[in-house]
């Protein structure tokens, strides 16, 4: 709802790839308030929004999925991107909506981003069909991790140049000045390997639609918590398997989420494993069993493990894993979100922007709260059967 | 009498080009260990059954690919035609863009009656092309969407309209963790489903063929190719031709029926396992002699204790003793299960296959009481020599084989259905908590009746 960032990329080396008809753009923004993204410039723009998303969908042969990419914290993002999701649900139902959304960080500098998060939570739950929550601090916490390891210069261990996860010309010096360049690259990976199954050809293939299938047992519990590995390649030719089994541990490290959890204290309900390159069934299994043990998976999915084979590894690497965990570990993100939104909404603070916007009432709020809680509280329960052992419940019972 | 085969989902076709790649290998390959007329007669009959002919002679395999997205589909016509030793059909593929999601439901109710004409269509084209229809083979995996769901629906189709011909379903079992998470109610809707519409259904357990490759073939990083390729050596050593009976030298016309007529007496009964042997690298074969006796003792170990392969068999289990009551009925988790069996087939090929001695397999202990060993055993034979194996037999099974694996998807479908979970995804699409019951149920009786054969 501005034009810098869209003029910024039609200026940019990626000009043609994207329909200069295609944009929507307005001046003055949403002022990171929620309200006037979701309500004002939602109903002023729908029109435009639909009619450009029906020539868009026209030209496809078979709709399978929309991306919605916003964040949660800002007032276009978060505001109008909710928005458009009911739009899509209503006018397109049976397409799937995955949604890529950046979670205000610890040390956000947004003061209304509580506000803006909790009324998107609620959007979210209602009409997502998968959220990959992700949050800049753990973006920046890995573009460290690999500033860390470019630098160290340890003897012997050059790291291909164009093999890193961030890479783009000339990115190492500009990496102080524009750190979100590096981070969004880790995301745009994120979506890459995401699609890569449905991009290219592998002896498992799977497709967006089997993510939602095998994901999401439950309609509300679509919140997936995802990891990318490997960062980087060293320019080792020889890669022994120790590598690839590497890759798989890293996977489920703290230190490769894309938002700040931790999936082995917690409980699974389940995990994908989209492995890239050169990697066989047999390598998934032995991997897979490997690390089984250290996992805590929901009584009622203890195999829940879905996997997939493609053959094309992304440039630069030789294979690469992409994790997706439906895991419990995602409610301390929404604990504190709620905390935060308490802590404003108690006071009252800033509220008069939102209910001067038509349309807007205290109800809102409290509707989205209950909403959050009423999540929090379905994955306490799931959490509280984590220490109760696995029973098998009878069977039936025929005569014969 | 030839055999249509519909390849179904991602499995299917990729093993479906395995088998034809191997059943086309093997009859031309030099090594049949038998007079020329006799290889010759050998081919004709693969052909008849399996291929049929283009104008530039390159022969056509009998089979319709069939799958919701686009991509393995053009792999498996481009990897037969570049062969240029057979190829597909140019028509004889249906093809969609969007896949099943892994959800029986989608592929059955969705997929299943929107494209029923263009898939039966198709079908009927190939069933034209052959003089005359022995029947058709199905492959399918259980636990994705298209294999198993449309599989299914296709299934119940071919029931309805050719209701003369036979129809054997080739099923894969997935690995018992983590293809698909979702894989054992898929895999619980399948079976009942089949159960009702299938004649028979052959079983190939994942597991089992990737320890083969890794205990017996000495594969280090096994791939799918692997797998599939040891499958359809299996497949193989099943359809290619035998003789018609003892004594003579023609070429079996009925493989299908033959095999119904011997291995599927009653309609419970229908889950058949298949095992064979030897099965090693071919860089091990130069070195390696056998003898039927050997090849024999250890099929007939492998039947009776329940081995998936010839390593590590357990030479404990024997036969209760005839007269004797089993003591107590079969417990699931018993270790030293005696496999009882309701009928058996043995095929063999190779050198010398008429002095093979078979009377161990036709003792009445291992065999349920209501079928006479002479009614419940029979052998298939060829001179002709399978793939490079001097001497091969394989054994194609109705026994309580399937039993413990069934138990288990049974018995896991039910824990994830009593929390629910993945429901909404299924009743989207039309299969409500009744169907889901439904084939708990049938399946429920399947494994008490495979159970109590012991008496």
């Amino acid at each position: 709802m501005e034009e810098g960032v869209v003029n910024e990329i039609l200026q940019g080396p990626l000009r043609d790839v994207f329909d200069s008809k295609q944009l929507i753009t307005d001046i003055s923004g949403s002022g990171n308030n929620w309200a006037v993204g979701h309500k004002v410039f939602g109903s002023l723009y729908q029109e435009q929004i639909l009619e450009k998303l029906r020539k868009s969908a026209e030209h496809c042969d078979c709709l399978q999925c929309f991306f919605v990419i916003h964040s949660m914290g800002g007032g276009t993002g978060s505001g109008l991107g909710t928005f458009l999701l009911k739009v899509l649900e209503d006018e397109f139902p049976e397409v799937y909506r995955f949604v890529t959304s950046v979670y205000p960080s610890g040390e956000d500098d947004v003061i209304t981003s509580p506000y803006n998060s909790m009324l998107a939570m609620k959007e979210l739950n209602e009409h997502a069909d998968c959220v990959l929550p992700i949050d800049n601090q753990s973006l920046f916490d890995i573009i460290s991790k690999i500033d860390l390891m470019v630098n160290s210069g340890k003897l012997g261990t050059a790291i291909k140049p164009k093999s890193l996860v961030t890479s783009s010309a000339g990115a190492f010096k500009k990496r102080q000045e524009k750190p979100f360049d590096a981070m969004n690259n880790i995301v745009a990976n994120l979506l890459l390997n995401l699609t890569s199954s449905a991009r290219f050809e592998g002896s498992l293939n799977m497709d967006l639609n089997e993510i939602s299938m095998n994901l999401v047992p439950f309609p509300q519990l679509h919140y997936l918590v995802s990891s990318l590995t490997p960062l980087y390649t060293l320019a080792d030719v020889n890669i022994p398997s120790r590598r690839l089994d590497q890759m798989f541990s890293d996977a489920f490290s703290k230190d490769h989420q894309l938002i700040q959890a931790d999936p082995k204290h917690s409980l699974y309900l389940a995990c994908a494993l989209m492995v890239r390159g050169n990697v066989q069934i047999s390598d998934l299994r032995r991997n897979i069993e490997r690390l089984k043990p250290s996992l805590r998976f929901v009584s009622w999915n203890q195999e829940g493990w879905k996997t997939s084979l493609c053959s094309v590894p992304p440039v630069g690497h030789s294979h690469s894993l992409l994790a997706l965990a439906n895991n419990t570990c995602v409610k301390p993100t929404f604990i504190e979100l709620r905390e935060r939104f308490t802590r404003l909404y108690k006071k009252r603070a800033h509220l008069h922007h939102y209910l001067q916007i038509e349309g807007m009432e205290e109800s809102c709020f409290t509707e989205a709260m209950s909403s959050l809680s009423a999540l929090i509280q379905e994955y306490n329960q799931l959490d509280a059967t984590k220490s109760m052992p696995a029973e098998d419940l009878p069977r039936l019972r025929v005569a014969v | 009498m030839s055999i249509v085969t519909v390849q179904l989902g991602q499995c299917g076709n990729q093993i479906g080009f395995e088998v034809f790649d191997a059943l086309f290998s093997d009859s031309h390959c030099p090594q049949g260990l038998c007079s020329k007329r006799e290889n010759e007669a050998y081919q004709a009959s693969c052909k008849e059954r399996f291929f049929s002919e283009e104008e530039n002679g390159v022969p056509i395999a009998r089979a319709v690919l069939v799958d919701m997205e686009p991509k393995v589909i053009n792999q498996t016509l481009s990897k037969a035609a570049h062969s240029g030793r057979w190829k597909y059909g140019q028509h004889s593929c249906f093809c969609q863009k969007q896949g099943s999601g892994n959800n029986w439901a989608y592929g059955y109710s969705v997929h299943g009656p929107r494209h029923e004409e263009s898939i039966m269509n198709l079908i009927q084209k190939e069933v034209e092309k052959c003089d005359s229809l022995n029947g058709f083979l199905i492959i399918m995996s259980m636990a994705g969407g298209t294999g198993s769901g449309l599989g299914a629906f296709v299934t119940q189709n071919l029931q309805d309209r050719y209701s003369n011909s036979l129809k054997m379903n080739q099923i894969i079992w997935p690995y018992g963790t983590g293809e698909v998470i979702v894989q054992n109610y898929n895999s619980i809707l399948t079976l009942s489903h089949l159960y009702r519409s299938s004649d028979a259904l052959l079983i190939h357990e994942n597991d089992a063929v990737h320890k083969i490759c890794a205990k017996l073939m000495n594969i280090k990083q096994i791939s799918f190719r692997d797998i599939n390729q040891v499958l359809a050596h299996q497949l193989g050593s099943v359809f290619q031709p035998t003789y018609s009976g003892e004594g003579s030298f023609h070429y079996r016309r009925n493989p299908l029926g033959d095999l119904m007529e011997n291995l599927v007496p009653h309609p419970e009964f229908k889950m058949l396992g298949v095992r064979n042997i030897p099965q090693m690298s071919e860089n091990s074969l130069a070195y390696s002699t056998f003898t039927w006796a050997g090849l024999l003792k250890h099929l007939r170990q492998m039947l009776i204790s329940n081995a998936k392969m010839e390593e590590g068999i357990d030479w404990q289990v024997r036969p209760p003793l005839s007269g004797l009551p089993m003591l107590g009925k079969m417990s699931l988790n018993k270790e030293f299960h005696f496999n009882t069996s309701i009928a058996n087939l043995v095929i063999l090929r190779g050198k010398d296959v008429h002095s093979a001695e078979l009377g161990a397999f036709k003792d009445p202990a291992l065999y349920t009481s209501w079928l006479e060993p002479v009614h419940a055993f029979s052998v298939w034979k060829t001179q002709r020599a399978f793939s490079k194996y001097e001497k091969s037999a394989a054994l194609v099974s109705n026994s309580q084989f399937l039993v413990k694996p069934l138990d288990m998807i049974v018995g896991k479908a039910w824990n994830m259905f009593a929390s629910k979970a993945y429901i909404h995804q299924y009743t989207k699409f039309g299969i409500e908590e009744e169907d889901f019951l439904d084939s708990f149920t049938l399946l429920e009786q399947v494994i008490a009746s495979y159970c109590n054969l012991g008496f």
